[in-house]
Order: C-alpha cells, then sequence, then structure tokens
C-alpha cells in the first residue's frame, strides 16, 4: 500500500525539509553575512540576500589572514598522517589478520584497549617529549600523536581476515617475496578498507584543534582550524571579517565532500558496520 | 620451519605500527600515569606527591563544576542524536522516497563543516540583540534568553551546536543500517498483521542494535572528551580571558585539563584529572556494552 504521495510520506518530506533548512542554516547566514558590509550584518530583522553584496571582505581577508599558509599546513599535515597510517595500519593488520604467530591474539587486544586511551590523557606528556626534543612548532612535532592508529589497525585487519588465503598461498608456492604478496597480492583486494581509513583519517585530522593548538605558536605551522580561530580573536567585532574568513574555511572541505561524496558514504558505512 | 620464516615475517610487518605505537601511546601513557603521581609544574621543582593529587581533585570545585557540566553535555547530546537520528533515517528508509541521496547529503553537510567555523557562526547567530535564533523566537512570540551571555543557556546553546553537527553522522550510519535490513522480515510481519510499532520494536530495533551500540559508544566518547565547541563558543579563544564561562557554566572537563595543564602548568595534577577522564570513559563505555548489547535468534 505504497501510494506515492502518501500522507505519511507528505509528512516524512515535510520533516526532512525542515530539517534541512536547520541543518542548512548557519552556512547559509555565514556566505550571506560574509558578502554583506558590517552594518547590513549587524541589521534586524536579518537579510538573507544581501542588500549590498560586496566582496571587500574576502579582499580584507585574504591580506591579513595567510590561508594559503594555513592550507598548506593543514594540507600537508593530513596527507603524511592519512600516508603514516595507511602503512602502519595495512601492514600491521594484515600481519594480525594472515599469519598465526603466537603474539597475534596479545597484539590486537593490545592495540584494541589503546582505543581506550583518549588523546588528553597522552597529551601532556607528549607536549614535555616536544619541548624537550625542541619539536614544539614543527611539523615532525604536529603530526607527531597521529603516526600510527590503532582504530586503523582494527580496521584494516578486521577486513583483511575477509581476504582469501589462496591467493597468498599460491603466490608463495611460486617463490614470490613477501614483500611482493603484500603489495601485489593484498593491497589490491583491500582497496576498499584502505580508502575508507584514507577518507576518515584525512577528515579527521584536518578537523583537529587541540592538539595543533597546543604545537602552533606561529604562523608558519599554524592549521586551518587554529589559524581560523586566531584570525577571528583578532578581529572580535568585526563579523563580516569573521563570516568571509570561516567561509574560506569551510570551503576546502566541502569541496573535497561534494565531489566524493560517494566514497565518504561508502567509507562510513563500512566502518560502521564493521 | 615454513612457520618460523612466517613468524618472521609476521613480525616484519607488524614492527612499524608496533614501534610507533609504542613510542606514541604506550611511553606516554606510562608517563601520564608517572606524572599524576607528582606535584609537578612546567617550571620548577617537582616532587613526588603519591595519590594527593586524587585527593585534592575530589574536593576541587572546578572538578566537580567541569565533571557535572560535562555529565550535563552527554545526556543532552547524545539521547537527541540517536533518537533524532533514528527517526530521520526512518523516514529516509521508506521504499517511495525519493530524494534519498539529496537529504543524505544534506544532513551530512554539518559533519564536514569546519567545527571551529561552524562554532564562529552559532556564535553570532545566538547573539543575543542581533542574531537570528532570537530573531525567530521572538517573531514565534517565544522568550530569547541571553544564551552564551547566561549562566542557565550557554551550555545548552552549545550542546545544540554539537547535536547540529553530528546528527548526520548517525543518520547515514543508521540508514546503512535499516537498508541491511531484508525486506521480506516486515513484509511476514506485516502479513503475520503486525502494526507498524510493533514491527519496529520487534524487527528493526534488534537487527540495528549492534549499529546502535556502536553509534552511541562513539557519541559518548565524544561528549565526554569534548573541547572545540565550548572553547571557541565561550571566549571565541580570547587569550586573555578563561574559556568556560560565563561563571564555569560551560567548563567541560577537557577544557578544565586544558586549563590546568596549559594555562596553570601544573602538569601532575592535570594528569591526574586527564586519568580520572580515562577511567570515566572505560567505564561508561563497558557499561554501555553490557546494557545495550542484546544478543538476538534469527
Amino acid at each position: 500500500m505504497r501510494r506515492r504521495f502518501s500522507p505519511e510520506l507528505i509528512l516524512s518530506y515535510t520533516l526532512l525539509t525542515l530539517g534541512s533548512a536547520v541543518m542548512l542554516l548557519p552556512l547559509a547566514w555565514m556566505l550571506s553575512a560574509a558578502l554583506k558590509p558590517l552594518p547590513e550584518v549587524m541589521r534586524v530583522p536579518p537579510t538573507w540576500i544581501p542588500e549590498q553584496p560586496t566582496l571587500n571582505n574576502f579582499v580584507a581577508v585574504f591580506s591579513q589572514f595567510p590561508i594559503a599558509r594555513y592550507l598548506f599546513n593543514t594540507l600537508l599535515v593530513s596527507t603524511v598522517v592519512v600516508a603514516s597510517v595507511l602503512l602502519t595500519s595495512a601492514m600491521a593488520g594484515y600481519a594480525l589478520a594472515k599469519f598465526r604467530f603466537r603474539w597475534a591474539q596479545a597484539l590486537f587486544l593490545l592495540f584494541l584497549t589503546s582505543l581506550m586511551i583518549p588523546f588528553q590523557v597522552r597529551m601532556i606528556p607528549m607536549y614535555k617529549m616536544m619541548i624537550q626534543a625542541d619539536l614544539v612548532d614543527t611539523y615532525l612535532g604536529l603530526v607527531f600523536p597521529w603516526l600510527v592508529d590503532a582504530f586503523g589497525i582494527f580496521l584494516m585487519r578486521q577486513f583483511m581476515v575477509t581476504i582469501p588465503k589462496d591467493y597468498i598461498e599460491a603466490a608463495r608456492i611460486d617463490g614470490a617475496s613477501e614483500w611482493r604478496i603484500f603489495f601485489r597480492v593484498v593491497l589490491p583486494q583491500a582497496k576498499p578498507g584502505l580508502a575508507a581509513l584514507a577518507i576518515f583519517t584525512f577528515t579527521n585530522i584536518w578537523e583537529e584543534y587541540l592538539w595543533p593548538l597546543i604545537m602552533s605558536g606561529s604562523d608558519a605551522t599554524r592549521t586551518l582550524p587554529v589559524g581560523l580561530q586566531y584570525f577571528n580573536e583578532q578581529y572580535v567585532t568585526n563579523i563580516h571579517y569573521q563570516m568571509a574568513a570561516a567561509s574560506l574555511a569551510v570551503a576546502p572541505m566541502l569541496i573535497v565532500f561534494f565531489m566524493l561524496q560517494k566514497h565518504f558514504v561508502e567509507g562510513i558505512t563500512l566502518t560502521g558496520l564493521k | 620451519m615454513l612457520q618460523r620464516h612466517l613468524n618472521r615475517w609476521a613480525w616484519v610487518f607488524v614492527a612499524p605500527a608496533l614501534a610507533l605505537f609504542a613510542l606514541i601511546v604506550l611511553y606516554p601513557f606510562v608517563y601520564a600515569v608517572g606524572l599524576s603521581l607528582f606535584d609537578w609544574p612546567l617550571l620548577g621543582e617537582h616532587r613526588f606527591v603519591g595519590l594527593q593529587n586524587y585527593v585534592r581533585m575530589f574536593q576541587d570545585p572546578l572538578f566537580r563544576k567541569s565533571a557535572l557540566n560535562t555529565l550535563w553535555w552527554t545526556l543532552g547530546v547524545v539521547p537527541p542524536i540517536l533518537v533524532l537520528g533514528l527517526f530521520l533515517a526512518t523516514l529516509l528508509n521508506h521504499s517511495a522516497m525519493r530524494l534519498r541521496g539529496v537529504y543524505r547529503t544534506i544532513y551530512f553537510v554539518p559533519v564536514m563543516t569546519n567545527m571551529v567555523a561552524a562554532a564562529f557562526v552559532w556564535r553570532w547567530l545566538f547573539e543575543p540583540t542581533l542574531g537570528v535564533v532570537n530573531y525567530f523566537l521572538r517573531t514565534l512570540g517565544l522568550p530569547a534568553p541571553g544564551w552564551l551571555a547566561t549562566t542557565r543557556w550557554a551550555l545548552p546553546a552549545m550542546m545544540a551546536v554539537a547535536v547540529w553537527k553530528q546528527l548526520g553522522f548517525a543518520m547515514v550510519i543508521f540508514l546503512a543500517g535499516l537498508q541491511t535490513i531484508p525486506k521480506e522480515f516486515h513484509e511476514a510481519a506485516e502479513i503475520d498483521g503486525a502494526g507498524r510499532l510493533q514491527r519496529f520494536w520487534g524487527i528493526t530495533l534488534p537487527l540495528l542494535n549492534p549499529t546502535i551500540v556502536f553509534t552511541a559508544v562513539m557519541l559518548v566518547i565524544n561528549a565526554l572528551r569534548v573541547f572545540t565547541i565550548p572553547y571557541v563558543m565561550s571566549a571565541g579563544g580570547l587569550t586573555q580571558l578563561t574559556p568556560g564561562g560565563p561563571l564555569n557554566s560551560t567548563r567541560v572537563f577537557v577544557l578544565h585539563i586544558y586549563d590546568l595543564a596549559f594555562r596553570r602548568l601544573e602538569l601532575g595534577y592535570a594528569s591526574a584529572n586527564a586519568i580520572f577522564l580515562l577511567l570515566v570513559i572505560l567505564v561508561a563505555t563497558v557499561i554501555q556494552i553490557r546494557v545495550l548489547q542484546k544478543p538476538f535468534e534469527y
């Protein structure tokens, strides 16, 4: 009895659309304010379509807000972390999934329980370590806490357990080296898991705030979230500048999201259902 | 013989992860536990105080305020996300729903929006006189509170932002879970005369149980560790003011740890608080899994 326009369906559409408005409202406002001069931003009742659209805010922001630098830093940090996590997780996951050695269980359990340890516990000693190693305000210090991810190991292990052993053993019989087997046989079959992990890690690191806040003392290594907050705190009452900077800050990730939508959703469902 | 050769290779593959793990996770963790037993200011002499940090912690009114704030946060953020997320996912799962992909994308946009940017936008939206939220409330004839300037409404305002930000995440996961439930189950139950609600309780919820548990655990852990939203929205991160106001009403636990470690530079005491957070997360997760996880038969 699923008629196309049943009342329950209409109700569903209505509720979903109302919710959508709430979801998108802040971004719409942000963009609208970024394009308005300050007096119009402060106006009540608020105008949604700017009556005096202007690009001045963006111009002003560009000269004060080194967005290119912040973008570069964030991109660099995210990419390095993703590379490190993918490599270590794939290798460790492979070992734990496909090799029956005595410590496999124990190691897996060790990695798993470490997921319970919140970052905030490690952060204070790591800060001391970074000071002693003179790595504060450096890229290495910035990426340090995230180079290995127990969640990634867990994910890759779960994924690789499902890869049939036959190909691996056949390759071994043919005399292929273990590295060759790993790179030529195992990794290609693990692509969906790797993609999901890459997306998941990339977006998480991009959003990271607390550690970059602690680590970066200067614009040289500042990442986008910290840079945005630093910029905005200098322009406390200049809402139009804040919104312009915020618009610039959210743009990269949203663009990436729209281009790779399908992969994002697949990635999330993959991690969730495992 | 082959087994030994393979064993060696297993270790080779695990080695990088394990080495980094020891350096990045194990060593700092042990270090933190050790630190918590010391009175260790960043600059100056440190001395061993045993469990005194923990005793001091439980008597510290700021500790209790922060813990309470975090508790309210968790209780006020996680259930709404779970309920709303499931509700919206169910709506989207309707067989005749056409714009499923569109809605899914729209609801996921807040999840992909940079948290700092979102916090700044919402800070302005909640502005008492000029903000959009109060404008809407006044138009509807409802009271328009002072939100972030009041001790009563600052935390709820921030909690609303947290719900806004994470709702899409829950919805997408639940939708994926709902779509794995074979239609035959529902059809068979319908033939047997089961009503909509009965089918939901008897079929959907049990089958969705692992997904719900997973999402709940993740959301609770996130809630217990929340930092960015309160930090940015309370003082805007202005370095002169201590975030967590007004009057510590938005001082969540990680803000408390941050203040202790990086403003007051009391690394030992801060570590003790951090260890407490660890224990809370552990206990909360175990309780959730015990209570929520329900094995079922097909």
